[in-house]
């Protein structure tokens, strides 16, 4: 008879090396995507564009990496207005989403969300929500249609350490304990809400994982800018997920170098905050554990250039990219195609 | 041909749709175990199972959520706001996620969904649990607004909301759950997007709304016996999308055009209505167009306050009377 599923497994993440070389490598390979073309929506910030607003992830790419190479096929993604990493994590190509940014007519949506919106639900990624807090019920109703229809998709929802202050959040908590769903929560708790250390504005110190007692789950707090850790951590969740235990709250303690947003420079870091952070890269760490398992870095930099490439091609794409087409404005208000709401 | 309550046609609406259909799921606060707090939902429960017809906490934004989500992976989820004031809790589902996903993903997700709200006053809740929302809802390009006032449409209109691919809100009102009327056997589906002229008329129109109908009914009654004024009354029914069509060629045949809302003055839907009239059919008006609203008051709880703030068939026949006799 199989053991009845729990979430108590979760609490212990083994150290032993259980993660294969490929897996490794996309692990790595992810992570170098995601910090290349962030930095290259910045770039393209700075040359203005990309306009509007856009909220990057460099020094959290392992979480996205992590999070996203335990996903099978089918698995769904909730993600932030911070949501580029994730969305590149799940496969969407490099081009569609700098061409969103930029609101070129290659974009993942051809210009109509923006940074904040991006979706693919081709790949699983059914959206970024740029309203606090609002796609943790969301993702408990996709988790909802998957038990109702018996069909074994995971619903993965992420969020920043400010949302853990807000109803909804708590609401879909509760929710999902009691129906349980298979859904997993992954707090990314980046130490700032925005501007704001979480610590300043938080009644316990971790964000999400204090809270987990409150609705019957165990507290897992886990070491965010390791891929590895997060990676096992997630397999866990999701397979606990799958075989009918529930849901999972995971707080990935991680570090965003850039400000909230590109207006914001971040002048309230303490002194050394950073450049410790940065000591504790997750790609920096990640790289030299592959370099102590073997790996010969001629492999790795034959990824980094990969990766370089893709993201220049990509560059280059957009910036030869047409602007959107003015003629999608009235497009897709309705499931008709239009915009009419009287004749 | 059976007699319903408006109330009965709220479950009868729902089973309709549930039987023909199994990705039709119902979730909301106390609509299971106990059949709704307004006996609407009674023997849904007992007829679907527990994993088709779901109790949920006290959690509106988790209630709103969950529909979306379950919408836009394939399900066709029905969820009920027990009263209709409540979605100030969860209002970002309607201003913000529901009605602009399609939108802003250009088309990729779609959200099947119905919101169904008890609405309205006349039951001395006060002002927390007697409000019209129908203009907190009609704002938002993406959204569809539906409010039926008789037992056969609740039924056509809620399985024209379920069928629809787009979100819809399905505004119930609380005072006309024990009002009756014939409902056909057999299946029901209206289409939305389509007022009714209930009574024709020659000398003005007035356009009503859920419980306004059947007092603009009465008070059309009341002009014709006691002035000899002969009204046609519209019942607009679908909000948006708006069948102006309607509504203009009404007007066109009486030349004066009334509103009768339950909402409170500014904003209300009727005042979007007269926008219409004034912009498309300035020239067919013989007189000027009149709202008859709420005021700007909040509801009062006691009886004879709230009789006197929303208008009553007195107050319409007499402010119709008035305008047509200036």
């Amino acid at each position: 008879m199989a053991a009845k599923p729990s979430q108590d497994a979760l609490t212990s993440v083994p150290s032993n090396d259980d993660i294969d070389t490929a897996t490794r490598l996309e692990l790595y390979r992810l992570q170098v995507l995601i910090r290349e073309a962030e930095q290259r929506a910045y770039d393209l910030f700075l040359q203005n564009l990309v306009k509007g607003t856009s909220h990057l992830s460099l020094g959290q790419e392992a979480v996205a990496a992590g999070c996203a190479a335990a996903m099978k096929p089918g698995d769904l993604s909730f993600c932030t207005y911070r949501g580029h990493a994730h969305t590149l994590a799940r496969g969407v190509p490099v081009e569609k989403v700098l061409g969103e940014l930029m609101g070129r007519d290659n974009g993942l949506m051809r210009g109509k969300g923006g940074s904040m919106h991006l979706t693919s639900v081709a790949h699983g990624v059914m959206g970024s929500y740029a309203i606090v807090g609002a796609h943790l019920p969301i993702a408990c109703g996709a988790a909802w249609r998957a038990q109702y229809k018996k069909q074994s998709d995971v619903s993965v929802c992420f969020f920043g350490d400010g949302t853990t202050n807000i109803g909804a959040f708590h609401e879909a908590l509760n929710f999902a304990v009691v129906w349980k769903l298979p859904v997993v929560f992954v707090c990314e708790n980046n130490l700032y809400m925005e501007y704001t250390p979480i610590a300043d504005v938080t009644a316990v110190p971790s964000p999400a994982g204090d809270r987990a007692a409150a609705y019957g789950l165990p507290k897992i707090v886990i070491d965010g800018n390791d891929a590895d850790v997060v990676y096992r951590t997630m397999n866990r969740a999701y397979d606990l997920a799958r075989r009918g235990g529930g849901p999972s709250l995971i707080e990935c303690l991680t570090y965003r170098y850039s400000g909230h947003s590109r207006a914001d420079p971040a002048k309230y870091r303490p002194a050394g905050e950073l450049e410790r952070w940065k000591q504790r890269d997750p790609i920096k760490v990640y790289k030299e554990r592959l370099h102590e398992a073997g790996m010969a870095d001629a492999q790795l930099t034959a990824i980094d250039d990969d990766v370089k490439r893709i993201v220049d091609e990509a560059t280059e794409a957009c910036k030869a990219a047409p602007n959107t087409s003015v003629d999608i404005l009235f497009t897709d208000v309705y499931a008709n195609g239009g915009c009419e709401w009287r004749n | 041909m059976a007699e319903l309550t408006y109330r009965e046609a709220v479950a009868r609406g729902i089973a309709q749709e549930m039987a023909r259909d199994e990705d039709v799921v119902f979730l909301g606060e106390d609509v299971a175990k106990a059949g709704g707090v307004f006996k609407t939902t009674v023997g849904l429960l007992e007829r679907f199972g527990p994993s088709r017809v779901r109790d949920t906490p006290i959690s509106e934004q988790a209630i709103l959520g969950a529909a979306m989500g379950a919408a836009m992976t394939g399900l066709k989820p029905i969820a009920e706001i027990m009263f209709a004031d409540f979605i100030a809790v969860c209002y970002d589902y309607i201003a913000n996620e529901f009605p602009k996903s399609r939108y802003m993903t250009n088309g990729q997700v779609k959200c099947p969904l119905v919101v169904r709200l008890g609405n309205g006053g006349g039951a001395r809740f006060g002002a927390q649990h007697s409000q019209s929302v129908e203009n907190w809802c009609m704002q938002f390009p993406g959204l569809k607004v539906v409010a039926p006032s008789s037992p056969v449409d609740v039924i056509g209109l809620l399985a024209a909301s379920v069928r629809d691919p787009d979100p819809v809100i399905f505004i119930e009102h609380k005072s006309l759950y024990a009002t009756k009327g014939e409902v056909p056997d057999g299946e029901i589906l209206d289409s939305l997007g389509t007022a009714k002229v209930l009574r024709s008329g020659t000398d003005c129109t007035l356009i009503a709304l859920a419980m306004m109908v059947p007092r603009a009914l009465a008070a059309a009654e009341q002009l014709q016996t006691k002035y000899g004024i002969s009204c046609e009354v519209v019942d607009v029914r679908s909000l948006i999308p708006l069948d102006t069509q309607s509504i203009l060629g009404s007007v066109a045949r009486t030349h004066r055009a009334f509103t009768i809302e339950e909402n409170p003055r500014v904003l209300g839907w009727g005042a979007e209505i007269m926008s219409i009239i004034a912009d498309e059919a300035f020239y067919d008006l013989d007189g000027p167009p009149v709202r008859i609203t709420t005021p700007h008051i909040p509801l009062p709880a006691a009886d004879v306050l709230e009789d006197l703030a929303i208008p009553s068939v007195e107050r319409i026949a007499d402010s119709v009377y008035r305008s047509m006799s200036a």
